[in-house]
């Protein structure tokens, strides 16, 4: 495990292998607004996690939080033993500069319900471009990678293709094979069919069905589909106003829900 | 605390020497602003209207003028209305009056465009709803279009004015004793170039400042005619106006 | 006849060939002075150090709210005390480059806030180095945001050059006012100046709003 304090230094948590990722009292503010109130939840390696709520609830704010879009108001985050938005100076903690956000965003990759994919590059420069500018991988290596991808999303037709003239579901999958290029660690995925229409809607999960079962990434996922939901996790996270108010396995959570917030949200989504 | 006049002569140094031509300048500049902006508005008026027309033929009318001063530079107009258009129709302008005639005419054409886009932009349902009510043509436009369309011309036209300003300092190339003029003299006449040059920069921008304050009241003003405010209750109470 | 065709022979090729050169000069140096100096100015607009961007922000707009002559003339007149010696055209491009470039910076400062912000959330996500998320994801879209804008600009250059001849260039206007000023007879040169912007500048302006169009899409 690679941690950037000094051995002698490091608490137990920071050398525990145990989590992938870890809250501790996360609390986030926008404003007046409290986001997230002193938050703790925990993920392992390779574990897949959903995060069902009803919105407001703070769900992709944990998203952007792992993915440094988004700072704590206090509380930590520690991915794979690596404090987030903090670090270590000798035996106290503050705000992470540049370099160390740098350093622990390579472990995390993101995919966002809008795609944002670069309209001014092809698929294949999409694909391409952090690893050979962010990691400094020769071009052609890069390029290897990025069609073997762009076969895996079943888009190898499409390399010198502009993103414009893609589908929704298309591009939602160049925006996977752009995410997986980086070979994160931990994968993260924003809503990922809520952009799409309706009938694009299978196919990108299916093919993050496929992702999650043959790797060993850990999933962090938010969406409101419930039987993708179902499909994809081991686990399920139910939020309401900033805290979890229930979790389990998909099973019990769907089936057999103890909280009736969780009865509820569940009724209003299903329409049952 | 007695106040000194900024354009006195009894200034120290370079100040005093220059002062009180450039206030005569300044005067001359204002002046010439003040004349153009009239035309411009009025010519941006109409011409906007007659852009905006259902007729074609009063819609290309319109687009020719706007195209036609857009096309050349305002310096090769002011030329030719005050020395080559004498010869061709025997009549010379007073250079004031040329100077403020190619200014109106120019920025008129900018502001042609500036009015067009606004009538534009106000919602067709507006215009069908004033139909349903029954009112006339002149009653739509007089009562319903214009007024809210004028919100929207309001900043645009700040940038116009500006623009306007910032174009009077080249009637002084048809020798106009307007600010820029002024100052040309003083430097060729051997005053401290650098200290000359900034009080002309200076004036320039106080009065473009002048010009923006002066919009943003009116776009106030307008704002609330067509309730993009709050109304305020009473008439006099401008206590608070001032807190808000 | 008032106008006097054989004159107009006369002096025509002249106006066409010497001028026109000068003209070009002027506008396409001013041009490029300001597109690329307007972007600097954008960036450093947007620094996030005050002490930066609040002076720049400053500045450009005092350049913008102050008429293009006087600033010829500052230029002109000035930086020769500071043992600057520069052709008349070469300061008349600085003076319409730095101009311009404050207008430009504008519509840059625009394309950059145009640039949505999934963009860099994604090159953020994507761990892309910060000068790369300028140069490879915000910059490129920025500036084709801002390419009508900035043919507009080009087209208000090429319109304002006459007023180096204030400054004794010799552009088409120049060259103009010369000839007028022989016979002391405008009519000639300065409608054949006229009509010379004209005919540039109209077709100009409707191929950039073709291109406008044609981004739009």
């Amino acid at each position: 495990m690679t941690t950037e304090t000094q051995p002698g230094n490091a608490s137990p948590a920071e050398a525990d292998p145990q989590w992938m990722i870890r809250f501790d009292k996360v609390v986030k503010r926008f404003g007046d607004v409290t986001v997230l109130r002193e938050l703790d939840f925990h993920v392992r390696p390779g574990e897949r996690v959903t995060l069902i709520g009803p919105s407001g609830s703070g769900k992709t704010t944990i998203l952007r939080l792992l993915m440094t879009l988004e700072r704590v108001t206090s509380g930590t985050i520690e991915v794979d033993g690596q404090y987030l938005s903090h670090m270590r100076r000798g035996d106290r903690l503050v705000p992470a500069d540049e370099r160390h956000l740098r350093q622990v965003r390579k472990k995390v990759g993101m995919v966002f319900q809008q795609f944002n994919l670069f309209p001014n590059m092809n698929v294949l420069r999409n694909i391409t471009e952090a690893p050979v500018r962010a990691l400094g991988v020769p071009r052609d290596q890069a390029e290897a990678k990025a069609r073997e991808l762009l076969e895996m999303v079943e888009l190898a037709d499409k390399a010198d293709e502009h993103p414009s003239r893609l589908s929704g579901g298309q591009q939602q999958r160049v925006a996977i094979a752009r995410a997986l290029a980086m070979e994160p660690e931990v994968l993260l995925l924003d809503e990922v069919t809520s952009a799409l229409d309706p009938e694009l809607v299978s196919g990108v999960q299916c093919l993050l069905r496929d992702i999650a079962q043959q790797g060993n990434l850990t999933l962090l996922c938010v969406t409101h589909e419930m039987r993708f939901a179902r499909d994809i996790s081991d686990r399920v996270l139910m939020f309401d106003q900033g805290q979890i108010v229930e979790e389990g396995d998909p099973e019990q959570i769907f089936t057999e829900p103890t909280h009736q917030r969780t009865r509820d949200f569940l009724q209003a989504v299903l329409g049952a | 605390m007695t106040t000194i006049n900024p354009c006195s002569a009894e200034l120290p140094g370079t100040l005093g020497e220059a002062m009180p031509f450039l206030c005569r300048g300044a005067v001359v500049t204002l002046q010439s602003t003040l004349g153009g902006s009239v035309l411009a508005i009025a010519i941006a008026l109409v011409v906007g209207l007659m852009a905006s027309s259902r007729l074609r033929s009063v819609r290309g009318v319109a687009r020719v003028y706007m195209e036609f001063f857009r096309g050349t530079s305002v310096l090769v107009q002011l030329f030719w209305l005050f020395y080559a258009m004498p010869i061709l129709t025997g009549y010379q302008f007073d250079k004031v009056a040329a100077g403020i005639l190619a200014l109106g005419l120019n920025l008129g054409a900018y502001g042609s465009e500036v009015v067009r886009g606004a009538v534009q932009a106000v919602p067709p349902a507006q215009r069908e709803a004033a139909i349903a009510l029954n009112f006339t043509p002149y009653q739509r436009m007089r009562h319903v279009i214009l007024p809210q369309a004028f919100v929207a011309m309001v900043p645009p036209m700040n940038n116009l004015l500006i623009e306007l300003l910032k174009t009077t300092s080249l009637l002084s190339v048809i020798t106009v004793a307007d600010l820029a003029y002024q100052g040309r003299l003083l430097v060729n006449s051997g005053s401290d170039q650098l200290i000359v040059f900034a009080l002309m920069l200076v004036i320039y921008f106080l009065f473009s400042y002048l010009i923006t304050l002066l919009m943003r009241f009116v776009e106030g003003r307008a704002g609330r005619l067509v309730g993009r405010e709050r109304p305020r209750r009473r008439r006099s109470a401008p206590a608070v106006e001032g807190a808000r | 006849m008032i106008w006097d065709w054989d004159w107009t022979l006369q002096i025509l090729p002249d106006l066409l060939t010497q001028g026109l050169l000068v003209t070009v000069q002027a506008t396409l140096g001013g041009a490029v002075l300001a597109f690329v100096l307007g972007l600097f100015l954008a960036l450093l607009r947007r620094s996030r150090r005050a002490y930066i961007s609040r002076p720049v922000g400053a500045v450009t707009e005092f350049i913008r709210s102050t008429p293009l002559l006087v600033q010829l003339f500052v230029v002109y007149y000035v930086l020769p005390d500071f043992g600057v010696s520069m052709t008349a055209l070469t300061t008349g491009i600085i003076g319409l480059g730095v101009h311009y470039a404050c207008y430009t910076a504008e519509v840059y400062r625009a394309g950059i806030d145009g640039v949505p912000k999934g963009q860099w959330e994604a090159a953020v996500a994507l761990n892309l180095p910060r000068h790369w998320i300028w140069l490879s994801v915000v910059l490129p879209q920025a500036v084709r945001r801002s390419l009508p804008a900035l043919g507009n600009y080009l087209v208000a250059i090429f319109k304002e050059s006459p007023q180096l001849s204030v400054i004794t260039v010799v552009d088409v206007m120049g060259l103009a006012r010369e000839l007028g000023s022989e016979r002391f007879r405008y009519l000639e040169p300065i409608t054949i100046a006229g009509l010379f912007f004209l005919l540039i500048a109209i077709p100009a302006s409707i191929l950039i709003r073709r291109m406008e169009r044609r981004l739009d899409h």
